[in-house]
């Protein structure tokens, strides 16, 4: 394989937006095992221009982009190339016809060097033998290109997380292509080090590279793109002209009606005085001296990036990871917690992020899902009482409405929205006065995602108080009281009221120069 | 996108619990009638009532693994614990027997039960205080019972005391109503064993620890204490088993319980139990336990296969048996 530096259109067609597409697809469809999650499909990617894909977690965004890239198959539906048909037997056919996609997950091998990992498996040199050198120059190259300033012998484990995404983009383009993918590419970059991609993104469409883009981050679709098209629950809701469309109709595009109402009202309620006071965590690796404060009837908010140390914060103070604190005082008392046993005796209850790993035994019934963490409140004796959790699991169908099929069923089949409640009614069997969400909605759909808002919002307004943690940060601040951002381990910056926004959060959430402090809008409930 | 491709449903519920429940029972339904085909005898009540009773020491001690199976752990000792818990017993009763008489038997009971608890604790807390993998933990231990126990008989027998041993006869071969005891004492074994296992706290907790270790610590279960308990509970069954079984060996030697884990493990994983825990089956352990002595007794009564061949054919068995577990899965 030839190893020309960033692509170079190698279309004739490649005169700018609005002529001929260089990919089309047509109706395309895929379903897993029956499970439909995408159907009916069409888009054009024209040369030298930027078309974002965007839609919510779920929306069937990523099982796109691997049918476009060779990784999946259609079950309907055709791709075009250049007006002819073209079908991909693996990604392999798709890089032959010039279609590369960045990953969203950094797909590098730790223990070699950046060149080793640009060329992987498709090294240079003959009879056996590797041209070294001319792997180093040619890396060297492409990594000027993306803007990369590392050494191509450099061990890919010891440069920093933008410097290798930008290594995984000069790998997607080693070679000749038109079309190129990224898959939320900046899902992993902090705030600084987005910009420089960006400015990659649209050299590349200067050339006259195709390029799909998908994304959550609504303000850089506003930026960089000319089309927009928006997915939801695996449909397409269409194709938009990116002139006027702002980030508030994108997203009411991508969650089917105006978002606002997504959340609850907000409700005026009496935010009394502290009941968790957190001192001085530590917790080795993850939390450095994060120290807050959660009053009694109040939703506390915790932003940041994925790797900020929130849900580690958590874990350890229910005693699931090695931690220390100055001190941890419930209702006022001192408190420690070896256990989550011993915090849902004191009233904690902790919902983990992670529901099909820690949360649910997914081959089991729903009834031993339910009372797994109650066992001992909901059978004083040794004994199980069995009509008893059936009356409870009714109650939890009934009161969570969780949808299923039959009683019978095992936890793993129930949609991930019924499971998310379910696991909700497995931590509120034990009556916790405060309540730990880590991340109530990943993965779940609208619908459900506004039953637990509201559910939330119900557990405060009956003078519980309220943790979520979120990465979500539209979640935070359509449901939140009040917002620690937590940024490397620390908490960054607290916003309430009118200083709650997007930006804001992103900025406490990425950079380092907004030095912890408190922003403070119009009190919200004051 | 993985959620959906996670949810279809792999099978439905009543196929794959009938399936998983009856599979055993099926098993030895099957094996009676080949059993008859090949020999008559094998049906006669005598026979039967052998063979039953002779699997009831693998059954007793197969219903603790069951435990420590479904609770995600293993436990290779089993056999060499239970040399060691015979020769403690016989040493026991035979030093208190001139002074106490027959009443040494109730005695020695008492201590087996004691040993095997303790056993079964040590085995528990070198699995989950010192973390380390319950396969190497107790094949340490396993060694360990073994070498105690041929060091307590310098490497001969230790035969229990002739003014004991007709006393204790029947607690092997007596019988009540016909059945015989040690028949009846695995059933009371099964009988409580699955009790605990599907009817109380501590069994939802040690299906739950063996299913998934993070779920369980995420739900305030101690992982730790529950899996020592299902060792402890080994350790006890591996001690009824030995007090069963005094009376048939009268003595301890080095080589008593040699490759009984073998046969044991055996019996849970082709009863049903799930060898990466999260499922424990108590009663087709015990189908298990009978599957392979009936086996074994077929090997005897037909000149198919020499009978020297019992261990290569459970060795078979238990790879099929894991195999069969394997492709029932998907």
């Amino acid at each position: 394989m030839n190893a020309a530096p960033v692509s170079q259109p190698v279309s004739p067609m490649g005169a700018g937006p609005g002529s001929v597409p260089v990919l089309r697809a047509e109706r395309l469809a895929k379903a897993f095992g029956g499970v439909s999650v995408l159907s009916d499909i069409s888009l054009d990617i024209r040369p030298g221009e930027i078309h974002a894909v965007i839609g919510e977690n779920g929306a069937g965004k990523s099982t796109l982009m691997r049918l476009l890239s060779g990784y999946l198959r259609p079950s309907e539906g055709a791709l075009w190339m250049d007006g002819a048909p073209i079908a991909f037997q693996g990604p392999a056919d798709a890089q032959a016809a010039g279609i590369a996609l960045v990953h969203q997950e950094i797909l590098l091998a730790e223990a070699l060097s950046v060149t080793e990992n640009i060329f992987i498996g498709r090294e240079l040199g003959g009879f056996g033998r590797l041209d070294e050198r001319a792997m180093r120059e040619a890396a060297a190259a492409q990594l000027a290109e993306v803007g990369c300033k590392v050494s191509p012998r450099a061990r890919v484990g010891d440069i920093s997380l933008a410097n290798r995404q930008l290594v995984q983009i000069a790998k997607a383009l080693l070679g000749t292509h038109r079309v190129v993918i990224f898959d939320e590419p900046t899902a992993v970059l902090t705030h600084d080090e987005v910009d420089p991609l960006l400015d990659i993104i649209v050299k590349l469409k200067q050339r006259g590279v195709a390029i799909l883009y998908i994304s959550h981050r609504l303000d850089e679709v506003e930026r960089l793109a000319d089309r927009v098209t928006v997915l939801r629950d695996g449909r397409m809701v269409g194709t938009y002209d990116a002139e006027g469309l702002t980030p508030h109709r994108m997203a009411s595009l991508m969650v089917g009606r105006e978002f606002a109402s997504l959340y609850p009202a907000r409700v005026a309620r009496d935010i009394a005085g502290p009941v968790l006071e957190i001192a001085h965590a530590q917790v080795p690796g993850f939390v450095h001296d994060v120290s807050l404060t959660l009053h009694k009837g109040e939703i506390l908010g915790l932003a940041g990036m994925i790797g900020a140390g929130r849900t580690e914060l958590f874990e350890g103070l229910l005693g699931l990871r090695p931690a220390s604190f100055g001190a941890v005082r419930l209702y006022g008392k001192p408190a420690h917690f070896a256990s989550p046993a011993q915090a849902a005796a004191a009233g904690i209850g902790y919902l983990t992020e992670d529901r099909k790993g820690k949360g649910l035994l997914l081959g089991e019934r729903l009834a031993p899902n339910l009372t797994l963490a109650a066992l001992d409140r909901v059978h004083p004796l040794a004994g199980l009482d069995l009509a008893r959790e059936g009356q409870l699991l009714e109650r939890a169908v009934a009161s969570y409405d969780i949808r299923l099929r039959s009683r019978d069923a095992r936890a793993g089949q129930l949609s991930g929205g019924n499971q998310q409640k379910l696991l909700l009614a497995k931590v509120m069997l034990n009556e916790p006065s405060i309540l730990v969400i880590d991340e109530p909605t990943r993965g779940i759909d609208i619908a459900n995602k506004s039953q637990i808002y509201a559910f939330i919002q119900s557990l405060v307004r009956e003078g519980r108080s309220c943790i979520v943690i979120s990465s979500e940060m539209q979640e935070l601040i359509g449901l939140c009281d009040r917002i620690l951002v937590m940024r490397s381990g620390r908490i960054n910056g607290e916003l309430s009221g009118d200083a709650m926004t997007e930006s804001n959060v992103a900025l406490h959430a990425t950079s380092s120069s907004a030095a912890h402090e408190k922003t403070s809008g119009r009190n919200a409930h004051g | 996108m993985a959620d959906l491709a996670a949810a279809p449903p792999r099978a439905e519920p009543g196929w794959s619990i009938g399936w998983g429940d009856a599979g055993p029972f099926l098993a030895l339904a099957a094996l009676i009638a080949i059993g008859f085909l090949v020999n008559p005898d094998f049906l006669s009540a005598n026979n039967i009532a052998n063979v039953v009773t002779r699997s009831a020491f693998i059954a007793i001690i197969a219903i603790g693994a069951t435990f420590v199976i479904s609770s995600g752990g293993l436990d290779l000792s089993v056999g060499s614990m239970a040399a060691f818990i015979t020769g403690v017993m016989i040493l026991f009763m035979n030093w208190v027997a001139p002074s106490v008489g027959t009443a040494a038997i109730p005695l020695g009971m008492a201590v087996a039960l004691v040993t095997g608890i303790a056993c079964g604790l040590m085995n528990g807390a070198i699995v989950t205080l010192g973390r380390i993998e319950p396969f190497i933990a107790t094949l340490g231990t396993m060694g360990i019972f073994r070498a105690l126990i041929t060091y307590m008989s310098d490497g001969g027998t230790v035969a229990i005391d002739r003014s004991l041993r007709d006393a204790y006869r029947p607690v092997y071969f007596g019988d009540v109503l016909g059945v015989p005891i040690p028949i009846l004492v695995s059933l009371a074994v099964a009988l409580v064993a699955a009790y605990v296992l599907y009817r109380t706290r501590y069994g939802r907790r040690c299906v739950a620890v063996g299913a998934n270790e993070d779920v369980a610590r995420y739900s305030g279960i101690s992982v730790a204490r529950v899996r020592t308990m299902a060792f402890v509970i080994q350790g006890a069954c591996v001690a009824i088993a030995a007090i069963c079984y005094v009376p048939r060996l009268g003595a301890a030697t080095p080589t008593t319980g040699l490759l009984w884990e073998l046969q044991v493990i055996t019996a849970v994983v082709i009863g049903g139990t799930a060898l990466r825990g999260g499922r424990g089956r108590i009663w087709g352990t015990v189908a298990g336990a009978v599957i392979l002595e009936f086996i074994a007794n077929l090997m005897v009564l037909s000149d198919f296969v020499s009978e020297y061949l019992v261990a290569a054919v459970q060795g078979v068995i238990i790879i099929i048996a894991m195999l069969i577990q394997r492709m029932s899965k998907r």
